[in-house]
């Protein structure tokens, strides 16, 4: 039982941070925005999290800084793609390098220096049940967010009428733009709201699940995420599952190296990325669902005509 | 009373063009008033103006006796003008009412707003269910989302622009009856058009425009066709001269029982399909767009070459698994709709893009492009068809889109094909440059080529066709003979309702 509660709760841990970075290019995505620097963003906030911590800022704020700098580098994106009208894949493979050189740049004092973690919260009464409170009520708040945020962004995006603006503009920003909309105005939001969700992403890791700073910390996370969005066929609920699934194969893959399985260690700590792009492709065989989710503009510039 | 609309002098220039000069109109409440035109003669440039969307170089808008000062769309809007595009503004993945809450000013509460939408198309007799998707829904479907959401802002001045040409003629005599009832509560309508019996048939006040200037104002239901015609031609129409066919003993293009299902979900599956063009005619296909037309062009012309092709024989041989390239080997030529990006390489210059199909008329050498001989085809071209351009050299996309789409076709007859797909052979071509392909399709079929048209113009199609099929939701019709084709009877087809199993047009008309 302990055993399983373990592999559960690691999980969920394990898959807060892919949450958050997929989500948030959920919604830049839905606006017809491809980002690809969530690597970048990720660890830029990774790293502004344990900056703000050694300078002495509590965690909550510190958290709220790195958002800032994810949405922060999210908007130089931003203006190259939105305003300046480069191709969007170069740009953010630029912005996932960048990230990377800057976010060594703001860590390079604090070379695997334990931070101040993230306190789970121990939430009262649900938390004592026996199975039930480890299970579900002793997460650290950001945990809790993640799911407040799936919430907010399902209903958003499905049920409010800025939801489905953002996805009309997604879909056709010549008829949105024809209606009166401001398009790359709506866009410029969608995609810091995406910078600092990858940001709180990239703080989890250094604060909450590995609380200490090391370069390229994210190992890939931020390309899991981005792949998890299109494979999820763009809805929220796949995004969780596909999360979970990538979680649940990391701590698998922890637990039988620690049980001394006879697989050399890396070709287990590939398992996780392995598995995920598989189920994923499989699940999103299906065109009829690929092709009435999909964003039609994906990765077009778009130009508003006098 | 004041006027509802009244322009004065209103002038637009563009870089080489002058697309307004001078244009004075006034519309008086209720009058149902049309812009008169042919492409090109500046009637979508007065309508943008009109609406805001684009701004005169000089001259006056007044809306109600108020002079407006600094226009644009959302004042329209809050004047009472509503637009009616040409090319919907819809979006596909969203429903009915979604796409009508992104555009009215009300409270985002789709059930509420659902009820209201049914309720102004009961009104108007426009059927509609709120809750569909927009990418299920036919084109005249479509058109009604976008009619019904301009009515839900009560407007006072309704702009069409071109509102029939995505119409069955059935659903055409039904869009009137609305227009008619709207005009009856005092709303005005500008209907921009360039079919003179639409017109005759709908308006009170036609103004005719040409080249940007007015050339004449008149009462199109006391005015012949050929009083109007030569307002808005400036000369006669030329007639097109059909001699009677004399085809082959096999066709040359030949589909039998081809099905397939379309790639994407937003197209549509082909179903039975059964055709035979001989050399020596011409054989039309009609339908509203996004009946299968699309996915019938690209597997006969080898876009999409997958094992469905093998039903598909081009002089007895089937085209199974070959490519576009092979196919033109066997003697295929193919006309795009889109002249742009698909029929020519805008940016590239006329050599090169005679090239692109004429490279098998000995242009190419050890792999390598003989561009003097490319030259010289597209010189051929353009004397023997007529083309206005200075030369080779010319920029595709320089060219108007009457003489491009004359470039094309030449291009394509030059390669002595022995069939010829040609899709929307006159789209956006003005009437002369129309008439001159449409005759120049009747020699080639004349001369031996077997030609295939697809087309929505049915005018064009009764002109020239000597049979003509039907294409609706996927499945073709049997072929007309010439005696046969009639607005009603191509009409029924369209609607994909067969005229045996039902004898009466008002199935046809609910649709």
């Amino acid at each position: 039982m302990d055993l399983f509660i373990a592999i559960f709760t690691g999980t969920i841990i394990a898959a807060t941070p892919l949450i958050f970075a997929a989500l948030g290019e959920l919604v830049v995505e839905k606006s017809g925005v491809l980002n690809l620097g969530i690597e970048g963003m990720m660890l830029i906030g990774a790293a502004t999290a344990v900056w703000s911590v050694f300078s002495g800022l509590p965690v909550l704020p510190a958290i709220v800084l790195s958002a800032l700098a994810g949405a922060v580098s999210a908007l130089l994106f931003g203006v190259l793609v939105l305003t300046f009208m480069t191709n969007q894949y170069a740009a953010g493979l630029a912005l996932a390098i960048f990230g990377s050189g800057v976010s060594a740049f703001i860590g390079r004092d604090f070379g695997s220096d334990p931070t101040t973690a993230l306190d789970e919260w121990h939430i009262p009464v649900l938390g004592d049940l026996p199975v039930i409170g480890p299970l579900f009520f002793q997460y650290d708040p950001l945990v809790y967010f993640s799911f407040i945020m799936f919430g907010l962004i399902s209903w958003f995006l499905y049920r409010t009428k800025g939801g489905l603006i953002v996805r009309t503009v997604g879909e056709s920003p010549q008829s949105a733009h024809a209606i009166g909309y401001p398009v790359i105005a709506i866009r410029y939001l969608t995609v810091a709201f995406g910078g600092a969700m990858a940001g709180i992403g990239g703080a989890y890791l250094s604060i909450a699940y590995t609380p200490l700073w090391v370069e390229e910390m994210t190992a890939g996370r931020g390309w899991i995420a981005l792949a998890l969005v299109v494979f999820a066929t763009w809805r929220p609920l796949r995004v969780i599952l596909g999360a979970w699934l990538f979680g649940g194969m990391t701590i698998l893959q922890l637990q039988g190296q620690a049980l001394g399985v006879g697989v050399p260690s890396e070709v287990l700590s590939s398992l996780p990325y392995v598995a995920t792009i598989v189920v994923l492709v499989i699940i999103s065989r299906n065109r009829q669902m690929m092709t009435l989710h999909f964003p039609a503009s994906l990765g077009k510039p778009f130009r508003p005509a006098g | 009373m004041d006027p509802r609309l009244e322009l004065r002098n209103i002038c637009k220039r563009y870089p080489g063009v002058v697309a307004n000069d001078g244009i004075s109109l006034t519309v008086k409440p209720g009058e149902i008033h049309a812009i008169l035109g042919e492409n090109g003669a500046g009637k979508s440039t007065l309508m943008k103006i009109i609406y805001g969307a684009t701004h005169a170089d000089d001259g006056d808008i007044v809306c109600d006796g108020q002079l407006i000062e600094t226009h644009s769309p959302s004042l329209s809007r809050s004047l009472g003008i509503e637009m009616v595009y040409q090319h919907f503004a819809l979006f596909e993945s969203v429903s009915v009412v979604e796409n009508i809450a992104l555009s009215v000013r009300e409270k985002y509460d789709i059930p509420a707003l659902s009820r209201k939408v049914t309720e102004v198309s009961e009104r108007y007799g426009l059927p509609l269910d709120p809750r569909r998707l927009v990418h299920h829904l036919s084109v005249g479907e479509r058109q009604r989302v976008e009619i019904v959401r301009c009515l839900m802002q009560k407007p006072k001045l309704l702009i069409l622009d071109e509102p029939t040409s995505v119409l069955t003629p059935q659903a055409v005599r039904k869009l009137f009856d609305t227009l008619r009832h709207l005009a009856s509560e005092g709303c005005s309508i500008l209907y921009i058009s360039h079919k003179l019996d639409e017109v005759q048939e709908l308006c009170d006040v036609a103004t005719v425009l040409r080249n940007g200037t007015v050339t004449g104002t008149a009462n199109p239901k006391e005015s012949t066709s050929a009083e109007l015609a030569r307002m808005m031609v400036g000369s006669e129409i030329p007639e097109t001269h059909l001699d009677p066919s004399v085809p082959s003993a096999d066709p040359v293009l030949s589909i039998s029982t081809l099905s397939a299902s379309a790639p994407d979900v937003f197209g549509v599956d082909l179903k039975d399909i059964n055709l035979d063009v001989h050399g020596g005619e011409i054989v039309g296909i009609a339908g509203v767009a996004g009946n299968g037309q699309a996915e019938l062009i690209s597997l006969v012309s080898g876009e999409r070459s997958d094992h469905a092709t093998d039903a598909i024989r081009l002089c007895g041989t089937p085209t199974g698994g070959k490519s576009a390239g092979e196919r033109r080997a066997l003697g295929l030529a193919f006309v795009p709709e889109e002249r742009l990006g698909r029929g020519a390489v805008p940016t590239h210059d006329l050599g090169d893009n005679a090239a692109l199909t004429a490279h098998r008329e000995g242009m190419v050498a050890h792999g390598l492009l003989n561009r003097r001989k490319a030259r010289q085809f597209a010189e051929k071209v353009i004397e023997r068809f007529g083309v206005k351009a200075t030369g080779p050299s010319t920029i595709a996309q320089s060219l108007s889109g009457g003489n491009l789409q004359k470039f094309i076709v030449g291009r394509e007859i030059e390669l002595h094909p022995k069939a010829i797909l040609v899709a929307q052979p006159t789209w956006g071509v003005d009437v002369g440059a129309a008439a001159f392909i449409r005759q120049t399709l009747i020699d080639l079929s004349r001369a031996g080529v077997a030609v295939l048209i697809i087309s929505e113009e049915l005018e064009e199609l009764f002109e020239i066709c000597d049979r003509l099929h039907v294409i609706a939701d996927g499945r073709l019709s049997g072929a007309l003979n010439r005696s046969e084709m009639t607005m009603e009877s191509v009409g029924l087809l369209m609607t994909g309702r067969d005229r045996n199993s039902n004898g009466s047009y008002d199935h046809a008309l609910s649709d």
